[in-house]
């Protein structure tokens, strides 16, 4: 499998992470070399085989569904990039 | 009395409890020794004022006689343990300005101990990376270096500069974390012990995520009694971290008894690579020797699954690593990328991550992204997920026909250069080689440092143990510790 420059940008996208377009075939160069060594795995047989859930073989605890936390909103909002009245403010997502 | 930097966490104790020094002392020599050692890159956020204020807290705790043995200790925080009111990075430009409000449950632990924070410590962006070289505190520095050279080396990664600190005796200890050997890969470059325990002992609350299936918090020290200790401190259930284990903590440094007789200790041929440095090659097997010396049984046994660790890791840990790492998106927390007119909610997206995230995070990123897209789940993530089964389950095999412990070399070489052009992502991953499997597994595994090579660095080998017991594995460590006898210490040249 090889990935070309067009794979690359829809990864990129995917990511949402902005990549120009003169650095896409560098990128896609990368994951190849990266693919490529993952692509052993093809030799395991792997028959009958469940993947893997948890490492350790345990039940995850359960706990009463109640309100623990809260009445924060200061706390929440104290690392925001940009605050206003209680909120996180973003640009404009509906026109 | 002699340097306190050079006292370990054992003789800190002892002499705090019988009256020889104060934290306050203690702590100012390691600050005073910080201040001396900014071309280590080791501390990025010092934290002098705060430090003082809770060694003087200790102290009086260990006047009023009912201290913990951490009370009074002075220690370096990894930059990926959220601490409150102190910036918290993971040592990316993403979380530039970042103060948490809350304190990751295991610094808490050490930070209720009585413990004392020196400040934040480099590390890898992410704890991507095994050099230190992605920081964007710029590189930490290994404090050793091969005998009549001045090249700068690395300590190793993700936790170099933890590794750095504790090696020049800037710290008594410090905390890592370790997801394919970012613990005891570092530890192993520097000189100096260090533990990852059984996934699910350390609780990952306020622990900046990378592969949450894969990483876990340990010491750093400068023994194996520090790493019994300290470890203990840090270990525990934790109702916010749904994957730690409700067990009991063992008073691991009372299970230090020097006795491995009948103990049998497995040598993987798998572990023998081609090309692997001779120096390498005889430390691992004068390791044997001693542990066979103390009364340990040694027995050659395979792990047939070996070669398929890497590859398997690098699907399962950039695929949580893209599901992890979306939650930064300008919005929260962190950086935001100024935006241009007419600029919306995608571009903000699109524009923060491209700037806030390095080359190596970004690569990761988008593989995981990669691999659990539609149309390559089943054949990458789903595939992987199986090898890692396998992979455990060649561990389960030896431990039930009798292995008590595993003994491997802990890295493929001694520390390198800073700055060596690396041809290919992959040619830098192989540095974890003989560490990834454990986090696969699951299991304890703890870096100790037992030789010099030709050029004088420090090399270490690796003891892995069955789930649960970090008990075991430390006292079959300290025995290595003692019959090696590793005492060299980095010559000042910073």
């Amino acid at each position: 499998m090889s990935i070309d420059t067009k794979t690359a940008a829809n990864v990129a996208k995917l990511a949402r992470i902005r990549v120009d377009e003169a650095d896409l075939p560098a990128l896609a160069g990368e994951f190849n070399a990266i693919l490529g060594f993952i692509e052993q795995l093809e030799e395991v047989d792997v028959d009958g085989v469940e993947p893997m859930v948890s490492v350790t073989p345990m039940r995850l605890k359960r706990r009463e569904d109640v309100v623990t936390d809260g009445e924060q909103q200061g706390r929440v909002l104290a690392n925001a990039p940009e605050a206003r009245e209680g909120f996180f403010a973003v640009p404009k997502v509906v026109e | 009395m002699a340097d306190l930097t050079q006292m370990t966490i054992a003789e800190a104790r002892d002499a705090l409890r019988g009256g020889e020094t104060s934290s306050v002392e203690l702590t100012r020599a390691c600050l005073e020794a910080i201040e001396g050692a900014d071309a280590l890159g080791a501390f990025v956020h010092k934290t002098p004022d705060l430090a003082l204020e809770r060694a003087k807290a200790a102290d009086e705790r260990i006047a009023a006689g009912d201290a913990p043995a951490m009370c009074g200790i002075p220690l370096g925080i990894k930059d990926l343990f959220c601490t409150q009111g102190v910036a918290s990075q993971a040592a990316s430009k993403i979380l530039e300005g970042f103060k948490p409000e809350y304190e990751s449950t295991v610094s808490g632990k050490l930070r209720d101990a009585g413990a004392v924070m020196l400040g934040k410590l480099n590390m890898d962006e992410f704890a991507m990376g095994s050099s230190n070289e992605t920081s964007v505190y710029g590189n930490a520095v290994n404090p050793w270096r091969a005998a009549g050279s001045d090249t700068a080396l690395t300590p190793g990664g993700s936790s170099g500069g933890s590794a750095s600190a504790v090696a020049a005796g800037l710290c008594l200890a410090a905390t890592g974390t370790d997801t394919g050997g970012s613990i005891r890969q570092p530890a192993a470059f520097t000189g100096i012990v260090g533990l990852k325990p059984t996934y699910g002992r350390c609780s990952r609350w306020g622990i900046v995520a990378f592969a949450s299936s894969l990483d876990q918090a340990g010491p750093m020290t400068k023994t194996v009694r520090d790493a019994a200790i300290m470890g203990a401190a840090m270990m525990g259930h934790d109702p916010r971290d749904s994957t730690s284990a409700d067990l009991p903590v063992p008073d691991f440094e009372a299970m230090l008894t020097g006795d491995i007789s009948g103990k049998v200790i497995g040598i993987p041929k798998e572990y023998r690579m081609d090309g692997m440095p001779d120096d390498i090659e005889k430390l691992w097997s004068e390791g044997a020797a001693m542990l066979k010396d103390a009364g340990a049984e040694i027995r050659d046994i395979s792990l047939p699954h070996t070669k398929y660790a890497l590859p398997a890791y690098y699907v399962i840990a950039p695929a949580e690593a893209s599901s992890n790492l979306a939650r930064y998106d300008g919005v929260r927390y962190g950086y935001r990328a100024e935006l241009a007119p007419g600029d919306g909610i995608t571009e903000m997206y699109e524009k923060t991550r491209a700037e806030g995230f390095g080359a190596e995070v970004k690569r990761r990123v988008m593989i995981g992204t990669y691999v659990l897209s539609a149309g390559f789940y089943d054949a990458y993530y789903n595939r992987a997920r199986r090898v890692r089964a396998l992979i455990k389950r060649d561990f389960d095999e030896v431990f039930a026909q009798g292995v008590d412990a595993i003994l491997t070399p802990a890295t493929p070489s001694a520390a390198f250069p800073l700055g060596k052009e690396v041809a290919d992502p992959v040619e830098m991953y192989l540095n974890d080689v003989f560490t990834v499997t454990v986090n696969l597994a699951g299991l304890p595994g703890v870096a100790v440092p037992t030789g010099q090579d030709a050029d004088g660095l420090p090399m270490g080998l690796q003891l892995i143990g069955r789930p649960w017991e970090e008990g075991e594995l430390l006292n079959t460590a300290q025995v290595l510790e003692s019959a090696a006898g590793f005492v060299a210490k980095p010559a000042k040249w910073w």
